[in-house]
């Protein structure tokens, strides 16, 4: 009872006091953190073209001219590396803020009218699962040009069901509530009792579930590029792979670094998302 | 009090449930007055259309599978029923609102007890965040927490059973609402917690003369509460009176099997322990419900009449009226 005595934390504060307790939460972060600065301030911090031809190709890593080596056109793979990473996040996270926003939307409807309107939803939705996500990604991208909009675009449109499911679910938990009827009793509209009322209470497994969706976003791109849907003129790390595939075994380094890179990014990712899913389940909490 | 218009009127309420079984009548022909100011109680056994009655005022029966097929609640002399969900929306928690069974789940969980109340508050009176936030610490203090100031920011599951019960009043009444319907306020709660809750409302209603609708099946708290009380069995009034009437006359037998069944104060010290009276049988389901009377099964003086119609409202006196063919003696059948 001594939380009685001084203000109550919010729950917000709560949970991310849990997050920080969490060690490998908080080096999920920090790994995170560091490549999002070096994607970020890489253009500044390292001014060079990652087209442009800087050494011999295939140049081996270590050597003078190329710290990491160069592909097989001669380009520097730390620079392409250091910018690459822009792209790569950048189509990661605004595709999975497109898919979870879909998601959320059409499984709160299903969800909140139930009935009819579910069953039309959870039809289209399963329309989209049962297609194989990266086939049809490929055939949304090749349809127009691959660019970082068509490309976004097709991962959010082809990855939105599970966000849709786990959104139905806790609004078919919470929508009967008495709380929700309560809401309902002091004159809250719909519009209200779904994104003020319910929302709320779903979101601490959406959270976890946002956050994964961006590692696996990630992968996606880099699946795309891989295979040749990706934005030719902007350096990803999907690309680099993508690029040099028929080079990895004579040069494995082209593929080696922007692998491990992505590796990491999503790894980190996944820590993130275990951690907030630590701090946010009620169970786990300490009182 | 009788002489002027009745606050609320429901008139002939008819609400019916569609399910596998078919179709069954959770209100049949329910009417009732609610005048300004006054408690009436709806006293009856679970399921037996209590609580369908108090959110059919709200317009909060679940559709599907509840509808309303027919019948008037007149709102000063404003139709409920027909009018529209926007209309509805300002009258819920303006003028009428209404707390429930549970105050342990019938708080948000992820918000704090002040933002709950400011937002009936936000939404009908347009108060801006800060005047909102004052107007929730002094309906917080008036229905007796202490230190408010604190409280407006804890989470409900900071607080104990009576306390949030406490909240939700103050959220009901926040906007001064003409009606405060109460579903069971107190079942959830220790007989201590409930004594405070029925004198806080009591105080309440003098303080701002909200009428209320008080719903129960003790009938300890209708003879504390009720100015007039309406018996249901079966989704049917079966009786209504003034309380003294209904607790003191019973014209009903499943009314006076009610009172029967409380035990009197101090008779359990006797030597020899007398055994309470109970009514036989069980509330037949709502499915199997025929154009006779509900309670003939349990009934002493059930007769052949009582399974071939149900009998009308009979006026026994200013205000007093049952339904039982008992009262229709000596008319012609």
């Amino acid at each position: 009872m001594s939380a009685s005595a001084t203000k109550a934390p919010s729950p917000f504060v709560e949970a991310l006091r849990m997050f920080v307790r969490n060690p490998s939460a908080l080096v999920g972060s920090l790994i995170l953190l560091t490549i999002v600065l070096v994607s970020i301030a890489g253009p500044w911090i390292w001014p060079a073209d990652p087209f442009d031809i800087t050494a011999a190709p295939m140049t081996p890593p270590w050597s003078e001219d190329a710290i990491l080596g160069t592909d097989y056109l001669g380009r520097d793979v730390l620079t392409s590396l250091i910018h690459g990473g822009r792209v790569t996040l950048l189509v990661g996270v605004t595709a999975a803020l497109l898919s979870v926003s879909i998601g959320i939307t059409l499984g709160a409807m299903a969800g909140f009218y139930g009935g009819r309107v579910d069953a039309v939803l959870m039809r289209v939705a399963e329309f989209f699962q049962v297609l194989p996500a990266l086939l049809f990604a490929m055939v949304v991208v090749s349809l127009f040009s691959p660019n970082l909009v068509t490309v976004t675009l097709a991962i959010g449109i082809v990855s939105w069901t599970s966000t849709a499911r786990l959104t139905r679910a806790e609004f078919m938990k919470v929508r009967n509530l008495e709380f929700v009827r309560a809401e309902r009793a002091i004159g809250a509209g719909n519009a209200r009792i779904i994104w003020k009322v319910i929302l709320p209470n779903a979101f601490p497994p959406l959270v976890v579930s946002a956050t994964l969706a961006i590692g696996s976003a990630i992968l996606f791109e880099a699946g795309l590029s891989f295979m040749g849907l990706s934005d030719p003129n902007l350096m990803s790390w999907g690309l680099m792979i993508g690029s040099s595939r028929q080079y990895i075994l004579t040069s494995w380094w082209t593929v080696t670094f922007p692998g491990m890179a992505i590796f990491i990014t999503v790894l980190a990712v996944s820590l993130i998302g275990d951690g907030l899913n630590d701090a946010l389940n009620p169970k786990l909490r300490e009182r | 009090m009788a002489a002027t218009n009745p606050l609320l009127q429901v008139r002939d309420l008819q609400v019916q449930f569609k399910g596998r079984r078919g179709q069954a009548m959770v209100l049949n022909g329910v009417s009732f007055d609610l005048h300004a100011g006054e408690t009436l109680c709806v006293v009856g056994e679970s399921g037996c259309g209590k609580s369908m009655t108090a959110l059919a005022l709200l317009g909060l029966i679940p559709q599907p599978p509840g509808q309303v097929r027919a019948g008037q609640i007149l709102f000063q002399d404003e139709d409920l029923l027909i009018v529209s969900p926007a209309r509805l929306r300002e009258v819920r928690g303006n003028r009428i609102s209404m707390i429930f069974q549970e105050p342990m789940t019938s708080l948000n969980p992820v918000f704090t007890v002040g933002d709950q109340i400011a937002e009936s508050l936000r939404l009908h009176a347009g108060l801006d965040a800060a005047k909102a936030r004052a107007q929730a610490i002094e309906m917080l203090r008036q229905v007796g927490i202490p230190a408010p100031e604190r409280r407006v920011d804890e989470y409900p599951h900071q607080l104990s059973g009576g306390m949030r019960q406490r909240v939700m009043i103050a959220m009901a009444l926040a906007c001064r609402p003409d009606i405060l319907i109460a579903d069971e306020p107190t079942t959830a709660l220790d007989v201590t917690v409930q004594a405070q809750i029925f004198d806080l409302l009591r105080q309440l209603q003098t303080d701002k003369g909200t009428a209320i609708v008080l719903i129960t099946h003790d009938m300890g708290a209708v003879a504390e509460m009720a100015d007039r009380v309406i018996v249901m069995y079966a989704g049917r009034v079966i009786e209504q009176g003034r309380t003294e009437q209904v607790l003191q006359a019973p014209a009903h037998p499943y009314t006076r099997g009610l009172i029967a069944c409380l035990p009197e104060l101090g008779s359990s010290l006797a030597p020899e322990r007398v055994e309470l009276p109970e009514i036989a049988g069980v509330v037949p389901s709502i499915w199997e419900l025929d154009q006779g009377c509900a309670f003939r099964e349990r009934c002493p003086h059930a007769s052949a009449r009582c399974a071939e119609a149900h009998p009308g409202m009979r006026e026994l006196g200013e205000q007093h009226a049952a339904a039982c063919w008992l009262l229709h003696e000596g008319e012609a059948a």
